[in-house]
């Protein structure tokens, strides 16, 4: 069949364009590690390490990583997908961080399971409440949300600050930050020795049903159907177009704090300052390297957090900044989405628009 | 059926501004031009006429460096060049209008105007060019209205001060009447006629003999990619024309039946009473409007720019947000809106997609892809939509076939009230008679149908009753030409 030779040709240029992405990056990376005075056989050799090149790189530093870039990733897919930019990503991972932390320091008796099931939906629930601002201030005044959700992560930020010196500060009141978590509300991990913990499961299952509703479910449907065009989506489609991107953009504001809570719960067992390190960009990142699509995002996440890996271990071995990382993340998304443009324009001249066969 | 090629002769000039010879270019295994010849003559309009997919557009593509050729060459006042993007058609002064606008929606119209100029972005300079060339061209367009919020009209007027804007010697415009009433089409051809005796070299894409015949002075007829006629314009009757388009087979569709009484006595399916409203978007507005439809009938609906025409369609379509006890419709409608990019598919989706568009709100649970694949691949044999396959993305598919399967899918539920707008804008004779077809059949069927059309000879033949909206007020007009067009304009 003709079709199924030009999607497998299509698939095939994708990968041509993600492998020469690939190495352009890592050219262009070599090029200025050298220039700034760097080994770079050393750099390379400490960032292969750092990512992959034991078991505890891959397991502790790698994939625990990815967690949160999965979620986030997910959470900004599914978001742009209905035509709603939220770049909110942040604030929505505070807040839910401090109502999972909230959630997760009282001193309830319960079985430990529930506790954390209880934090986990409370961050979902933070994530959810702190986009709802930004989504009613969209659906009922047409606020233009990218400016809105940046605005909210500047006020995350401030509420964490005051929280982690007040009603959540530590006891002995020295530190900013808050307590750390009983043993028996921290996610398990899921190899004894490891800091990997179960919240990869929950990212995966995220990642996976995020892909099964966009693409099998008619709400699903509807998202992209709104997000395509929204004029015909509502004139031939009936559909509400308001109110679609509205849910959409309130599960994507769980999503973030739902990722916020599972890095207190998994990894920092405490809530403090500097929690996020701009990983709602990163989620706009490995959502657009994976164009978007949720399984995709399973694998940007994990190349992206390897690259957040593998910057630590240069900062450590080669002392190289590990700032570096932000850079060759930036550039890698940038050469992807440069690649798929010129592949896309390639096919549209291809392509006849009034062909003679009319 | 043999028609007389002439290359040669009156039509060639040495100085040509622009002379395409031996023009071929394939998309993929479709043919789209076949060594094509166009010679366009300084301070002369040129008419390329053809069905759609005659590879009219695609020639003038080439002309304007969107497409690079696969062989053939081009010259430029007798000059071999070779263009490689309209950046450099524009600096040889050639400018190109679209079928499908390319203005910038949430730009203004001056915005829009000086975009892709040189140096500094002066408003106030550039306001006063735009409204220079608008002068020029009798039209009114004002300079801090956004595109979004135009009539496809008003949209094609400022991409021709665009145009114009740029200074050009050749201008390109395809299929410029197709989206403008009667009297804004007619003020077109007019303005176009003076560019021309004013210097400029037009080349006119249509498939409307009347119109290049009002305008031209030189035509060429594509046929499947070639050349088949070319020459003086009033050297050619309409007869050879019509035949050198159609190619051997060239009997016109059957002329509708008409049936005058029988329908008043049939049940009343839609009707709007006493209905005043605005659309808060175009501020099109409809005052004390009553109408009804039958079962069994086509009515007609006619009215210029701004008439309310637009907004009475969409009421008539349950498109416009206002529930009101003024208006009663069913629940069954099909739509096929003008603007079919805009409004009527996903171009980006795929044709299955586009079909599980229709009424996409109600269904709920799990996405039965299978059925919609099995059900597309039924309505692509059912009303000829040639594409590769369901999966195909609609953008692949020509204007003419993308609106087929828009009808199908609006069709096949068998709706008992169709809205169709300009359903055969822009389609060859074939395709738009056999949409014609689909809805007199609909009609027998018991369906209620509403027609609007640009075309006021289609209008009358088509439709049992017309109704004509002027300045927001809708009134029942007689079945000619004359008397729509006398209503269009508020005369008695």
């Amino acid at each position: 069949m003709s079709t199924s030779i030009t999607a497998r040709g299509r698939a095939l240029r994708l990968v041509y364009v993600y492998v020469a992405a690939a190495a352009a990056v890592i050219a262009l990376a070599a090029v200025l590690l050298s220039f700034s005075g760097f080994s770079v056989a050393n750099a390379a050799d400490a960032a292969w390490r750092g990512a992959f090149g034991s078991a505890d790189a891959v397991l502790s530093s790698t994939l625990v990583r990815s967690i949160p870039f999965m979620l986030l990733g997910t959470a900004v897919a599914l978001a742009f997908r209905v035509g709603v930019f939220n770049i909110g990503g942040d604030g929505q991972f505070l807040i839910g961080a401090a109502l999972a932390t909230s959630v997760a320091l009282a001193p309830w008796s319960m079985p430990g399971w529930v506790h954390l099931i209880l934090a986990l939906g409370a961050g979902a629930a933070g994530g959810a409440l702190w986009g709802l601002i930004p989504a009613l201030l969209r659906r009922r005044w047409g606020v233009f949300e990218v400016l809105s959700t940046l605005m909210m992560n500047f006020v995350a930020v401030h509420v964490i600050s005051y929280l982690v010196r007040g009603p959540l500060q530590e006891p002995t009141r020295i530190y900013p930050q808050s307590s750390t978590f009983a043993e028996g509300v921290r996610l398990p991990s899921v190899l004894d020795g490891t800091r990997l913990h179960v919240g990869i499961y929950l990212a995966i299952v995220i990642c996976v049903l995020g892909w099964i509703w966009l693409f099998s479910r008619e709400s699903g449907l509807r998202a992209r159907l709104t997000g395509a065009n929204p004029i015909a989506a509502e004139s031939a489609g009936r559909i509400d177009t308001a109110r679609t991107s509205f849910r959409v953009f309130i599960v994507s504001a769980a999503l973030c704090g739902l990722a916020g809570s599972v890095e207190v719960l998994g990894v920092t067992f405490a809530l403090y300052e500097n929690l996020s390190p701009g990983y709602g960009f990163v989620g706009v990142a490995v959502a657009l390297l994976a164009a978007l699509h949720p399984l995709g995002v399973l694998a940007s996440a994990v190349v992206l957090a390897a690259i957040d890996a593998g910057a630590g271990a240069m900062q450590r071995d080669a002392g190289i900044p590990s700032v570096t990382a932000w850079a060759v993340q930036a550039l890698l998304v940038l050469a992807v989405l440069a690649g798929r443009a010129l592949v896309n324009r390639a096919r549209a001249q291809d392509v006849p628009r009034t062909p003679v066969t009319a | 059926m043999a028609v007389p090629l002439r290359t040669d002769g009156a039509v060639a000039g040495a100085e040509a501004p622009l002379e395409l010879r031996g023009i071929s270019k394939q998309f993929g295994h479709v043919v789209a031009l076949d060594r094509a010849d166009f010679v366009l003559r300084a301070g002369t309009v040129h008419a390329l006429l053809g069905e759609n997919g005659a590879g009219k557009t695609s020639l003038m593509r080439i002309a304007y460096g969107m497409v690079q050729p696969d062989s053939g060459s081009l010259r430029i006042d007798g000059r071999e060049r070779r263009l490689r993007s309209p950046r450099e058609a524009l600096r040889h002064r050639i400018a190109m209008v679209h079928q499908h606008f390319s203005l910038l929606p949430r730009l203004t119209a001056v915005e829009n105007f000086a975009l892709g100029g040189a140096g500094r972005f002066d408003r106030g300079q550039e306001t006063e060019r735009l409204m220079r060339y608008a002068e020029q061209l009798g039209l009114f367009i004002d300079p801090d209205t956004r595109p979004a919020d135009m009539s496809a009209a008003e949209q094609q007027q400022l991409e021709i001060a665009k145009a114009l804007g740029r200074e050009c010697r050749v201008l390109i415009l395809d299929e410029p009447a197709a989206v403008l009433s009667p009297a804004h089409a007619d003020a077109l051809l007019q303005q176009i006629r003076a560019l021309a005796d004013a210097g400029a070299s037009v080349a006119l894409i249509t498939h409307k003999i009347q119109d290049a015949r009002a305008v031209a002075d030189d035509v060429t007829v594509l046929r499947k990619g070639r050349t088949v006629v070319t020459g003086i314009m009033s050297s050619m009757d309409d007869q050879t024309l019509f035949a050198a388009m159609l190619g051997e087979s060239s009997s016109e569709g059957a002329r509708s039946d008409r049936r005058i009484a029988a329908v008043q006595t049939a049940p009343i399916l839609a009707a709007i009473r006493a209905l005043t409203s605005e659309d808060p978007r175009t501020h099109e507005r409809l005052r004390d409007v009553s109408l009804e439809i039958h079962r069994g009938e086509i009515v007609g609906i006619a009215g210029l720019e701004g008439s309310g025409h637009r907004l009475l369609l969409r009421v008539l379509a349950g498109r416009h947000g206002v529930l009101s006890d003024a208006i009663s419709l069913p629940q069954d409608i099909g739509f096929i809106p003008e603007d079919r990019e805009r409004e009527a598919v996903v171009a980006d989706f795929d044709l299955r997609h586009n079909v599980a568009l229709k009424d996409a709100a109600d269904r709920r649970g799990w996405i039965p892809w299978r059925q919609w694949t099995e059900r597309t691949r039924a309505l692509m044999t059912e009303y000829d939509v040639r594409a590769t396959s369901p999966r195909a993305s609609m953008r692949t598919l020509s204007g003419g076939n993308q609106q087929k399967l828009v009808l199908a899918r609006e069709l096949s539920a068998n709706p008992s009230l169709i809205v169709a707008e300009n359903p055969t804008r822009g389609l060859d004779l074939r395709a738009a008679g056999a949409i014609r077809e689909r809805l007199r059949t609909a009609r027998s069927n018991g369906a209620g149908v509403v027609f609007y059309s640009t075309d006021l000879d289609e209008l009358a033949s088509e439709a049992d009753r017309i109704y004509v909206a002027y300045a927001g007020r809708v009134r029942l007009c007689a079945l000619s030409r004359e008397a729509i067009g006398r209503a269009m304009v508020g005369a008695q």
